[in-house]
Formats: structure tokens, sequence, C-alpha cells
């Protein structure tokens, strides 16, 4: 089986985002100290506060989880080609539905817990298929599309909690029942975090969405369609049925995220519910090459980086914009790496004799 | 007659790749000088050279005597060397004269003095015998007379020296015989040729001497009187090299494929296809010869589920396959080796091990339900890589790495071993070595003999020639005609596929 890891393609690929990280990291320094702070002591606050304990490890792992889900949803979609932007709004449209499904009384855990994680599954699912299916049988970009219907989340999430859920005066939904709640950590150890199992969910996520993806006949078509829609058209693969399948997985991942939050996190919806976790998603992917391992890698690394920015503002003085140039840069060098070789590949002089 | 040009030890290295490897070539004034070789065996790339696209590692180039740094095309132009590209490279809504001056236009401060420029063409294209008219847009003009044009842009800009790249690969025969002709004008006129090709025929026709490349290295340079096709294509490969198909008498059974009246509207509301009929038996191979972009492409595309037909009927043994779709097709047993191996055929990005169960991937022994089988898989690929000859025998490698005859066999392989009912192969040995080719006729006929239906489209001729029991030719559309092989000849073909009637059919 054509391993999609094979070790010296596995060393050409990560040393992209690597360099990208390393690069970063020496320009922020540049940044630091052009700004009249002390790179050292910056980086050693950011890395204290991210891993300087259990309690910031844990809420470390709490940051990364949403960008598990939503990295995951990016990368899934443009395994097919595809490039789901609409990650925000599924998360959303997925963390209220989890935030609402997870009120039902009555009903013994073993059945909510799951039955709200599906709600928030398919409510993602069903944000992205109007996209999906005019990407389909319509060609519409979906890049538009998704984008689109992240503004119209916005505000039809925004009604639904305050005006239809909330209670009056209230300005988040009423508490989800304990039978729905993600085990967190804090239960049996002395942590302030709310880490919990939502992240281990994510591990399992990433496997599954691994196994998909090579391991099945659904995951070779959708990469066949992803890599070269002629083709696979040529060997009866149909674009529009595997085109609409990424879409609604990427959307059903994006809504898992929300899932998360409402679950674990908050034990409800509320304002402020995601801090940019579907784009930041995006960036996940791209620095994780669009492959699961990777994606989990760059969630813990943009997941310490958001959880030590606080700490490293205390202690260095430095503000947290810092850790936003650092992303932006970051993002900057792979997309730069990406383009140079694509630019490199025209070159005459970069093409193997004829 | 003294050299006008020499390439002297020219040696050209990419990243991984030896593209030519201490290569002399001298071309004499006057002379018509084939450089033939199989892909990959540094054809292009010593021409490029020549023409300042690339810098060679090592070596020089003299020219009249001088030794030159060919900087860049420009540089390579106003020495007089020309270049005609395979692929033209013309403007089609612009006119004759409006392209060949692209880029040298004359003016008369800043305004464009485009009569001195027709005047000019008007009397070379007299001289040469071009036969070519400077105020007709490209778009409007057969193919044969564009190009033309382009080797009038090259003699506009003075060229003495002029590089053909793969000139008839366009032409129907006719065409071919008049290129012949005006090659004969412009040496008689004291221009020298180089003229490259992997046909040697043509080369055995038209060449005064040939130089072959085989895997970046000269193997020699021979007079084209001292050799036949055999010696060259022995050099070209390295081995001895069967060029005749050997095919037993035919034995037909009874009609396998019928199609009758297919009709087929493209984006502009015009017949494709325009009424097309014919049937298959069993064991009997239908050649399909004709110009490319008189409807092949479209008649295959329709009898493989890639394209919708406007109404018609396609049966295979009975069963009704008109507009099903690639799937259920495929599942009638019907394969396709495509005529676009890289659109088509193959996902490049996937291993040969992948690319060999594509289109067949969802059945056993593949997959049980959605999850591969990758034991069943790296059997499968173990058995086909050795019998059909892909190399490298590495079924982890991905398809985008292996030559051009290679990724045909990996297609061939998985077409055949799914053991078809009806084989459609359409231009199965376009840019595929000489070695394979000879492999993959065999197997053409192997399916033939083994009573299936196969339907061959080719531009090529001697392939249509050697591996059908009947052809078709394809004229605008229409089948103009369906003769035996036996009757065929390359000039009924050829007047056949430029539209006229030998004989009228019904």
């Amino acid at each position: 089986m054509a391993e999609d890891i094979n070790f010296k393609n596995l060393l050409k690929e990560i040393s992209i985002p690597l360099l990208a990280i390393l690069s970063s990291f020496i320009i922020g320094a540049l940044i630091v100290m052009a700004s009249g702070y002390d790179p050292i002591a910056t980086y050693s606050a950011l890395l204290q506060g991210a891993f300087g304990g259990l309690n910031s490890i844990a809420d470390t792992l709490l940051a990364a989880t949403p960008l598990i889900f939503t990295g995951l949803a990016v990368a899934f979609a443009f395994r097919c080609g595809l490039f789901n932007i609409g990650g925000e709004g599924q998360l959303l449209v997925g963390g209220l539905t989890a935030a609402w499904v997870g009120t039902f009384k009555g009903i013994p855990m073993i059945i909510h817990l799951p039955l709200t994680l599906v709600a928030a599954m398919i409510a993602g699912a069903l944000w992205v298929a109007i996209p999906a299916i005019l990407k389909a049988k319509l060609g519409v970009h979906e890049v538009i599309t998704t984008i689109m219907f992240n503004y119209i989340s916005y505000s039809l999430v925004a009604y639904f909690s305050l005006k239809v859920l909330a209670n009056p005066g209230s300005i988040q939904t009423p508490d989800i029942e304990p039978s729905a709640y993600l085990w967190r950590l804090s239960n049996v150890l002395d942590i302030h975090s709310y880490f919990n199992i939502g992240f281990l969910i994510g591990l399992i996520v990433l496997f599954v969405i691994y196994y998909l993806l090579w391991k099945t006949t659904i995951g070779y078509e959708i990469r066949a369609v992803g890599i070269s829609p002629d083709a696979a058209e040529y060997g009866g693969i149909s674009a529009a049925k595997n085109i609409i399948l990424a879409m609604l997985i990427s959307g059903a991942l994006a809504g898992l995220g929300g899932a998360e939050r409402a679950m674990g996190l908050f034990h409800n919806y509320r304002n402020g519910f995601s801090a940019e976790y579907g784009f930041t998603g995006i960036a996940v992917a791209l620095l994780g090459r669009n492959h699961p391992l990777g994606v989990l890698f760059a969630a813990l690394l943009f997941g310490a980086l958001f959880n030590g920015q606080d700490y490293m503002n205390m202690l260095a003085g430095v503000p947290v914009d810092l850790v936003t140039i650092l992303q932006a840069v970051i993002i900057l060098f792979v997309a730069a790496d990406l383009l140079f070789r694509r630019v490199l590949a025209l070159k005459p002089e970069g093409r193997k004799g004829e | 007659m003294e050299a006008i040009l020499e390439m002297k030890s020219i040696t050209k290295e990419f990243p991984g790749v030896l593209a030519n490897d201490n290569v002399n070539l001298d071309l004499k004034k006057g002379e018509v000088h084939a450089l033939v070789g199989e892909n990959g065996a540094g054809k292009s790339t010593l021409m490029s050279v020549l023409f300042g696209i690339y810098q060679p590692t090592k070596g020089k180039i003299f020219y009249k005597g001088e030794e030159l740094k060919i900087d860049g095309p420009n540089d390579a132009i106003d020495l007089g060397i020309g270049m005609v590209h395979q692929h033209f490279m013309l403007v089609h809504t612009l006119t004759v004269a409006e392209n060949i001056i692209l880029g040298s236009e004359p003016s008369d401060k800043g305004r464009l003095k485009l009569s001195n420029a027709i005047d000019k063409i008007k009397s070379l294209s007299d001289e040469y015998g071009l036969n070519v008219n400077p105020n007709a847009k490209i778009k409007d003009i057969p193919v044969g007379m564009q190009q033309r044009v382009e080797i009038l842009k090259a003699l506009y800009r003075d060229a003495e020296v002029l590089i053909l790249d793969e000139p008839t690969a366009v032409l129907t025969p006719q065409e071919v015989k008049g290129l012949y002709k005006i090659m004969d004008t412009l040496t008689e006129q004291g221009k020298s040729i180089i003229f490259i090709t992997h046909k040697l025929k043509e080369v055995l026709t038209v060449s005064d001497r040939i130089t072959v490349l085989r895997k970046g290295k000269s193997i020699g340079t021979v007079n084209t009187t001292d050799t036949s096709e055999t010696q060259l294509a022995e050099m070209m490969v390295g081995r001895k090299v069967i060029l005749k198909v050997e095919k037993k008498p035919a034995n037909f059974g009874s009609i396998k494929v019928e199609v009758k009246d297919l009709k087929v509207s493209n984006t502009r509301g015009m017949l494709a296809l325009d009424n097309v009929s014919f049937d298959i038996r069993e064991g009997e191979i239908l050649g399909v010869a004709g110009v490319e972009g008189n409807g092949q492409t479209e008649l295959v595309e329709v009898l493989t589920g890639l394209r919708k037909a406007d109404s018609g009927l396609f049966k295979l043994e009975g069963q009704k396959l008109l507009n099903q779709s690639a799937r259920k097709i495929k599942e009638a047993k019907v394969a396709h080796v495509p005529e676009d191996r890289h659109k088509h055929g193959l996902v490049l990005d996937y291993s040969i091990e992948d690319n060999l169960i594509l289109g067949y991937h969802y059945k056993k022994p593949f997959a049980k339900g959605i999850n591969l089988d990758f034991n069943s898989m790296a059997e499968h690929a173990e058995r086909l890589i050795p019998d059909y000859d892909i190399r490298p025998r590495n079924k982890e490698i991905l398809a985008r790495s292996l030559s051009g005859g290679n990724q045909q066999k990996i297609i061939i392989a998985r077409e055949f071993d799914m053991g078809p009912e009806f084989l459609i192969a359409s231009q199965p040995t376009r840019g595929v070595d000489i070695g394979a080719i000879e492999f993959i006729h065999k197997r053409i006929v192997e399916q033939r003999d083994q009573g299936k239906a196969v339907l061959l489209v080719s531009a090529e001729l001697s392939e249509i020639m050697s591996l059908s029991d009947r052809i078709a030719v394809m004229y605008e559309g229409r089948i103009v005609d369906i003769l035996d092989a036996s009757e065929a000849t390359e000039e009924k073909l050829g007047l056949l596929m430029a539209g006229s009637t030998v004989k009228s059919e019904e």
C-alpha cells in the first residue's frame, strides 16, 4: 500500500513547516528586540505559560482541542480539492446545537452524550450542505459560499441563542444536563483547567479520518477526485458524490469542535463562544500539510501559543499581539514555500531534460 | 558541403538527470539531418541548447566556423537559427502576416508598417513554394498551412538553419508529402534542416544523414543510404526490435459490438459525431484512422461513458450501453486505454499499486465493503508489474515518476487484466518508446486472438494498418468509409482522411 508516510518524503514534508516555525520565531525575536523587549525572557515566558506545570499543560491541550477539529475539517476537505472556509460557522452551529440537545432532560448519559455529539455533527454537516451541493452540481466556488454562510451563521446563532434558547435576561443558553457533560480532568486532579475528554475524542477522530482517507475505498475516491478529477471520472468515480461527501464530513468535524466547547468547556452556548477557531483551523491544516498527524502537531503548537500568550504578557510585558504575529509569519512562510515550489516546477531549469 | 553548424561534446546536466552526455552533431550546409531517439533520449534538450533555451553544462557550439555563446532564443534567431515547434505558437485570432511579424514588427516612427511585411512574406512564400495567404486568420486555415506559417516565421527572420520538431505529427499523408517538397526547395536554396522525429519511415525518406541518440548519448551518425529501419530501431533501443506485428489469420465470430447513428453535438452546437455507425465482430480489430480532431475523441468518450450522446445506439453483446455511467460500462467489461494518460487513465500522485486498481477499486478482491484489501492489491501489483514489464519494478513508486511508456503499461496492465470483452484503445502508443510499442501491439493482438472486440483509434497510420482487420476513416465527425485492411493503402487512407471518398458506402 502506498503509505502516505514514506521516510524520505516525510523528512521533505516536515522540513517545510519546521523551517517556517523556526523562521517565524527568529523574526518574532527581531520584532521583540526592536520594540525594546528581551526575546529570551519573552520566549521563556511563553514556554512557561504553555507548559510550565500541570495546569498549564492541560490548558494548552484544551486550547488545542477545537483546533484539532477545525484543522481536520479543513484538511479533509482539501484532500478532495476543496476549500472549506466555513469552519467557523459550522463550529458555531454545531456548538449551539450541542448546547440545545444537551439540555434535554431525563436521558441517561450513555445515550445522551453520543446523541449530543452526533447532533452537533449533523448540524455542522447541514450547515455546509448547500455550499456542497452548489459546488457539486453547479461548480459554484465553495470559498465564496462557505464564507457567506459564516456571516449567516453569526446572526442566526446569535438570534437563536439569545431570543429562543436563553432565558429572558440571560446572555447565554441554559446549562446543559450533566448527562451531556464531557468529563473534565479536574474531576480527579487538583487543577483549574477545563481540559476534558474532548481532546481524547479529537485523537480518536484523527485516527478515524486517517483510516478513512488511506484505508478505505471512500478515501481512495475522495483523494482521487482531489488529485485528478478527470482521472477519477475515467475510473467511474463520481466527482459530485465525493465532493458532497467530503464537504459534509468536513462540516461535521467542525461541528464536533463546537460540541466540545459546549459540552466540555462552557456547558452552554454564549457570546464569544469561538475564538476564531474556524479560521485558525485553516492555518493549522496548512501547517500540518493536510495530514491528521500534522494537524495534531500544528494544533498543539497553536494551542501552546494561545495558552502561553497571557503569561508572556504578564511576565515579559510583551503584548499578546506578538503571538498573532508569530502565527501570521508561520503561515506566510508555509505559503511562500508552496509558492516557491510551484514556481520552481514551472521554471525550465527545474524541469527534467527531455 | 562544409559543416555550417557543429555541436561539440555537448553535455547538459539537470539535477539527477544527465540529459545530454558528450553529444556531437554536425550539420552540413544544404542537408536534411534527422535526429532520432526515444522519448527521454535527449533530442529536445539538445535542440533547446542549440536554440538558446538552455545553456550547456559543457561543450561548444560552432556556427559557420565561429564558436558561439547562445544566450537565448533571440540570439539564436539573430544568428539565423529558426525553430518550428511541434506545438505551434500561433495566435488564432490574428492573421498570418500579423503572426509572422510578432516580435519583430516593422514600424515607422512607432506606426506599424504591415504592407512591407506582407510583401516580404509573399515573396518568401513564392520562393519556397509555401503557398500561404498573408491575410488569412490562423483559425481559418488548415493545419498544414499553419505549419507553413511557422516555417515562414523562421524564414522571415532570415533563418539559415531550420529545426523542425516532430513536424508530421498533425499532417495527413498528402500534407506530409507536401512538407517533403518544401524541405527539398529549402535545401536547394541553401538552407540546412535538422529534423527531429521518432518516425523511422519518414527519416529514411527525407533525410541525408541520421544521428541517433539513446539515453543522452549519441550512438552514431549514419548516412541514410547506408542504413535501414531495423538498424535504426536497434540503435535507438539497444537491442533487436521486431517492427512488424505477427498476426494470426482472422477468425471472426458473431457481431459483438453494435454502434448505430451516434449523434453528438459539441459546445458550439455543431455535430462532433454525425450518424456514426459500425459493427465489430468477435476476434476483430477495427481501426479508426483520421487526423486528430475529426471526432475520434468524442467517439471514444461516448463509448466509455465520459460523454453523453444526443441519440443513437451502442450495444455490447446485446446489452444497451449508450449514455450509461462510466462505472456501468466498465462493469459491462468495456476496457478503455485513454488517449491522454495524464488526464484520464492515471492518478499521477497515486502509486503504481493504487493506479492498478483504478476503476475497479470498490470491487472484490480489492475491497471488502469499504475497507481496502491491501494484500490483494499487493498481489495484484506484484503479478502485473513483471507480467507487463513495468519499470521500475516497485509498486510504491508514484505513477508521476515513470516514463510515458511505463505509465502506459500500467494502464494496459490494468485494463487488459480485467478480462474485457470490448477493448477500446485510443492512441495506445503515443509517446511510447519503440521497445514498449512492440510489447503493447503484441498484447492488443492477443486480445483479438482471444475473441474480444477491439476498437483501435490512432493517428499513426502504420499502427492502424499493421494491427487492424478493418479500417474506418473519420472525417469531420463522420465515418467516410470502412475498408478491409487488405485493401487499404496509405494513398487511399490519406485521401479519405482528407475528406474525399474513394468509394461510397451503401
